[in-house]
């Protein structure tokens, strides 16, 4: 019985029961990431007796937290007290959180192991998790890829059973993205739905904290613990949260799910297209009604993407100085020190996108990049608005392409951002989007993702239709060679 | 010589964002920043009138919090953090005006 | 050729709130250095901004006393900048749909318009050493509202009084203590000067490190002139920042950026824009306090005083409110003003209200005399006893028994036949020595007046 293998609701029913002990399931865990972790690379920090204390004092109690005794990675952009927050980042070398975000005060409440710390693209900006400042994670289906990003960690630990779940954030794909491209279930929540406190923010608008997991079911129950209002996130949205896993199995019949015909581009890799469009088939067999939609302003979210989030993230990153706290450089003055600290901190590509943010809101540039991306912003917004008077939920591929090799698209920025080109549109409209398991391309054998997109907290819906599929299909039960 | 409006001026963006470029990262950077700007520049084609700019993602209002004074932070925790302090302060190279 | 100055003023106010704008650390003053901190005030990775509301309400009180209109739809915007007493090197501000616009300041004779307040954090403290400088976060954060007014001044003159009475407002108001040597107020000058009769505004010099409020009187006072005598030497004056020296008595230039600020504001993204409905600012009229102006008007209205007292008894609030607790239900409202007069700063002695009260319905009723209450008044102020008390254990209450005192006054007509006869003479002085003697026999506390009376009527009854 490979402990570590196994999804949190299969875990918790054998906890609760008295089977197995939250000691000998992070010990499971933690054997694992021993076995596999060199060549994976999912992990920036462990500390292996802290998670087995965490475990041992579950064991002692009732063990009836939803959460209770889940070794659950979190992706190196939130706070832990204690634990150290580089973000992926040279710059915040040596430094210690000294509070924890909302969520992880959730995870602690719900029982949870904090498992350990993931790579990922430094301050989640990038597609591949290249953007480390610590190395690049492997994907697990083939170690000579990438596992996408930014939240690549994180999906490899779930995708490489070296954690039984993990957190990561989106702000233009990066949780969807990387579940896709590794087999695993990924969701980027409404905005506003989970709490950003103690999230390292990238763009402040549009960042989500997100769970990945094995199983839909996982992932609703997950949602369920880190979802509601938080009194210190003022963008966080005062609304109940309902119960993710109540209406789970209702299937898909009498739902309408909407194609964007925009989405199903020339230039799509063709396995990736096939697996689509198959899922699709899968979906109508079991009572779906398939419905062609528009989302007229596709073409331009990407671009709207990058003039907005990195202006937020110019002025997001200012505060990484050198005077507070993360690593300085000392220059002869102040303002040296600043350019030589930020200078040296930063890798090429946060450099590349706070100079471009920096240039959108500039004097005399403002209106034409920063305040008129806002306002097609607002057109792409309406687009999903009007769609979801057609369907329920849109489906879509999550990436146009399986997972490149590690280097290939490093020298080519924008070849980069056009991957994030189907996940994108959801962030800036503020909806939710989850991506799910659909198929692998033949040779070699790596993962295709289903993209499900929803109307801000629709998330049961999206889950509904998620489950249905899964259920219908063996994708969830596949693992990688590794 | 018409100034090439996809040309950012790089040294003036990298003092504004107080990063130190070398010379091999600007001359890069201006290439790969040129490239998205005649990307991005497609923004230009969409008819943006009467249409409001999206400041925010959610629609609330009157976020306020009742004016409590709560505990603050052990300064040690923070002065740990410090590249820099001494008598509780946090110390940088002389500000001069 | 005749110049005209013409002087903006910026004012930033710390509003004496419990708890800093975004965090809720504490905002007195005087703490150690960085013991009033936490991940927010210190931009902390990570970390998120959640508004005081109470903050709002003192800046929209603010637009309310000095007449601004309120905007309805508010929102708050970033200031992009780098500075080691910035925590994120960008401040949270407002832009362009500030809290207040318009409004202006009522100075004896004019009004000096101001064009905004706007609501904002305040940066760190800077202390500078030889070669370092550090950083203390503590004020980091404290609420600050800046008041931008019109350049309608004309003269330091007018600066000093648009200063001094926006200061009295703010703290009638209760907005902020407007300490300028706590910092809780700060004022920053903009000054230029023009030729007489020409429309267009000279080229203006900011002066920074304005300390007190005669101090921007005594920086304008040099500025001026300097501008003026540059002017007419054919000299340009160049728009820069200047750095006022109090103890050398002038303006120096600073080491100032070469260029503008680009400030890049966009609207902040973690900060839900306000809105304030008519229910709202009902709410907050209401508690709106009395401006001194308005006071002493209605001191005069309502009591009777004269101009001249009300407006000693309005000079601070303190004093204007002692007067009104001391007068409420007294029928003599003068008479208690003034015994107000008499002493500088009566509300800060261990006198009370009620008593100044009770002390001219004393003399009033005929209890003591006018003189005698000049004593009691001296031992209230000395003592804070009641006048009862003092009347009491002194033995002072006037005789004014009438059979006591026509006891009295008998024994003196009997023993006085001199000034009886002198009386009944015609000589209508005399009745005072006799008004003495029954002074002397009762030791001091028949009651003058009536003693005065019952001698007449015994008198001419013999």
């Amino acid at each position: 019985m490979s402990l570590h293998t196994q999804t949190i609701i299969e875990l918790r029913d054998q906890l609760r029961r008295g089977a197995v002990s939250a000691r000998e399931v992070t010990q499971a865990v933690l054997d694992r990431i021993q076995a596999v972790d060199d060549r994976l690379k999912a992990y920036l920090w462990l500390n292996p007796d802290d998670a087995l204390a965490q475990a041992d004092a579950i064991d002692r109690g009732s063990k009836d937290q939803p959460l209770a005794g889940i070794p659950i990675a979190i992706k190196d952009v939130l706070n832990v007290i204690g634990q150290p927050c580089t973000c992926g980042s040279k710059i915040l070398r040596g430094h210690t959180a000294v509070y924890d975000a909302t969520v992880i005060r959730q995870l602690r409440a719900a029982g949870a192991v904090l498992l350990g710390r993931t790579n990922m693209d430094e301050f989640a900006m990038g597609s591949s998790t290249e953007n480390s400042s610590w190395g690049v994670t492997r994907n697990p289906w083939d170690l000579e890829r990438i596992p996408g990003g930014s939240s690549g960690g994180s999906a490899a630990a779930v995708a490489g059973h070296e954690a039984i779940a993990a957190l990561g954030s989106d702000t233009g794909g990066s949780i969807r993205q990387p579940a896709a491209l590794t087999s695993c279930v990924g969701l980027k929540p409404t905005y506003g739905l989970v709490s950003r406190f103690g999230l390292v923010a990238f763009a402040s608008s549009l960042d989500q904290v997100g769970p990945f997991t094995k199983t839909v079911a996982d992932a609703a129950l997950l949602l369920g613990v880190i979802a509601g209002h938080d009194p210190l996130d003022s963008t966080s949205v005062p609304a109940p949260v309902p119960d993710y896993q109540e209406k789970l199995n209702a299937g898909v019949r009498g739902l309408r799910v909407g194609l964007p015909k925009e989405y199903f581009i020339p230039g799509m890799d063709r396995e990736v297209e096939a697996a689509v469009r198959a899922a699709i088939g899968q979906l109508t067999r079991l009572g779906a009604e398939v419905v062609e939609i528009s989302l007229p302003h596709t073409d331009y979210a990407v671009a709207v993407y990058y003039l907005i989030a990195t202006a937020e993230a110019s002025a997001n990153l200012a505060r990484f100085d050198g005077v507070r706290y993360g690593a300085r450089v000392r220059g002869a003055d102040v303002l040296e020190t600043y350019a030589k600290t930020r200078g040296a901190g930063f890798g090429p590509e946060v450099k590349r996108r706070i100079i471009l943010g920096t240039y959108a809101l500039s004097a005399g540039y403002h209106d034409a990049y920063y305040l008129r991306a806002q306002k097609v912003r607002t057109l792409i917004r309406r687009d999903f608005e009007q769609a979801f008077q057609k369907c329920d939920v849109i489906v879509a591929p999550t990436t146009p392409t399986p997972a490149f090799k590690i280097g290939e698209r490093v020298d080519d920025p924008l070849q980069m951002y056009l991957c994030d080109i189907f996940t994108i549109s959801v962030n800036l409209a503020g909806n939710c989007g989850l991506s799910l398991p659909c198929g692998f391309t033949a040779q070699p054998k790596l993962p295709i993702g289903l993209q499900l997109i929803g109307p801000a907290f629709a998330e049961p819906t999206l889950l509904r239709v998620a489950q249905a599929y899964e259920q219908a299909t063996p994708w969830h039960t596949e693992r990688p060679a590794l | 010589m018409p100034e090439d409006p996809n040309q950012i001026n790089i040294d003036h963006v990298a003092h504004l964002a107080r990063l130190e470029l070398t010379d091999a990262e600007k001359n890069k950077f201006a290439a790969q920043l040129k490239d998205m700007l005649v990307y991005v520049a497609k923004l230009s084609e969409v008819d943006v009138t009467g249409v409001e700019p999206t400041a925010h993602a959610v629609p609330l209002t009157n976020v306020l919090r009742p004016d409590e004074a709560r505990p603050s932070i052990d300064p040690a925790l923070v002065l740990k953090n410090a590249p820099e302090s001494a008598r509780g302060l946090f110390i940088m190279p002389k500000i001069v005006e | 050729m005749n110049y005209e100055a013409v002087i903006g003023l910026e004012v930033h106010v710390q509003l004496k709130t419990n708890s800093k704008l975004f965090c809720g650390c504490a905002t007195e003053s005087g703490a150690e250095p960085n013991t009033r901190v936490c991940p927010i005030c210190l931009g902390y990775p990570g970390v998120l901004p959640v508004m005081n509301a109470e903050a709002v309400r003192k800046t929209i009180l603010s637009g309310l006393l000095i007449g601004c209109t309120i905007n309805r739809y508010s929102k708050w915007d970033r200031k992009n900048y780098f500075y080691p007493d910035m925590p994120k090197n960008y401040q949270v501000s407002q832009y362009d749909l500030p809290l207040c616009l318009g409004g202006a300041v009522q100075i004896a004779g004019k009004k000096l318009g101001v064009t905004r307040i706007h609501l904002e954090e305040d940066v760190a403290k800077s202390f500078h050493f030889a070669t370092t400088s550090g950083v203390d976060f503590n004020r980091a954060g404290t609420p600050l509202m800046e008041i931008v007014s019109e350049p309608d001044m004309r003269s330091p003159e007018d600066a000093f009084a648009y200063l001094t009475a926006l200061k009295e407002i703010l703290i009638t108001g209760g907005v902020s203590d407007c300490d300028m040597e706590k910092g809780q107020l700060r004022c920053d000058c903009n000054v230029s000067v023009r030729p007489v009769g020409q429309a267009q505004f000279g080229e203006k010099v900011e002066i920074k490190n304005l300390n007190s409020i005669s101090g921007v009187r005594r920086a304008l006072e040099y500025e001026i002139p300097r501008q003026i005598a540059a002017r007419g030497r054919g000299e340009k004056i160049f728009q820069e920042t200047r750095r006022w020296d109090d103890d050398a008595g002038k303006t120096l230039v600073m080491r100032t950026k070469e260029y503008a600020h680009d400030y890049r504001y966009f609207p902040e993204p973690d900060l839900m824009p306000v809105t304030v409905s008519d229910a709202q600012l009902a709410e907050i009229r209401q508690q709106l306090p009395e401006l001194p102006e308005a006071k002493r008007q209605r001191l005069v209205s309502q009591y009777g005083l004269p101009e001249y007292d009300a407006g000693v008894l309005v000079a601070t609030a303190a004093l204007a409110q002692f007067y009104e607790r001391a007068a409420a239900g007294s029928p003599n409202a003068k008479a208690v003003a003034n015994w107000m007069m008499t002493v500088a700063e009566i509300h800060l002695s261990p006198v009370q209200p009620q008593h100044l009260r009770e002390l001219v319905a004393a003399i009033d009723a005929g209890q003591i005399s006018g003189k005698q209450g000049k004593d009691v008044f001296a031992v209230m102020l000395a003592t804070g006893q009641s006048p009862a008390r003092i009347i009491q254990e002194q033995g002072l209450a006037q005789v004014s028994d009438p059979g006591a005192l026509e006891g009295f006054c008998s024994q003196a007509i009997a023993g006085n036949a001199k000034s009886v006869a002198a009386f009944k003479a015609g000589n209508l002085g005399a009745l005072n020595a006799l008004v003495g003697q029954v002074m002397k026999l009762s030791k001091g506390k028949a009651n003058p007046q009536l003693v005065s009376e019952m001698l007449a009527k015994q008198l001419r009854n013999t």
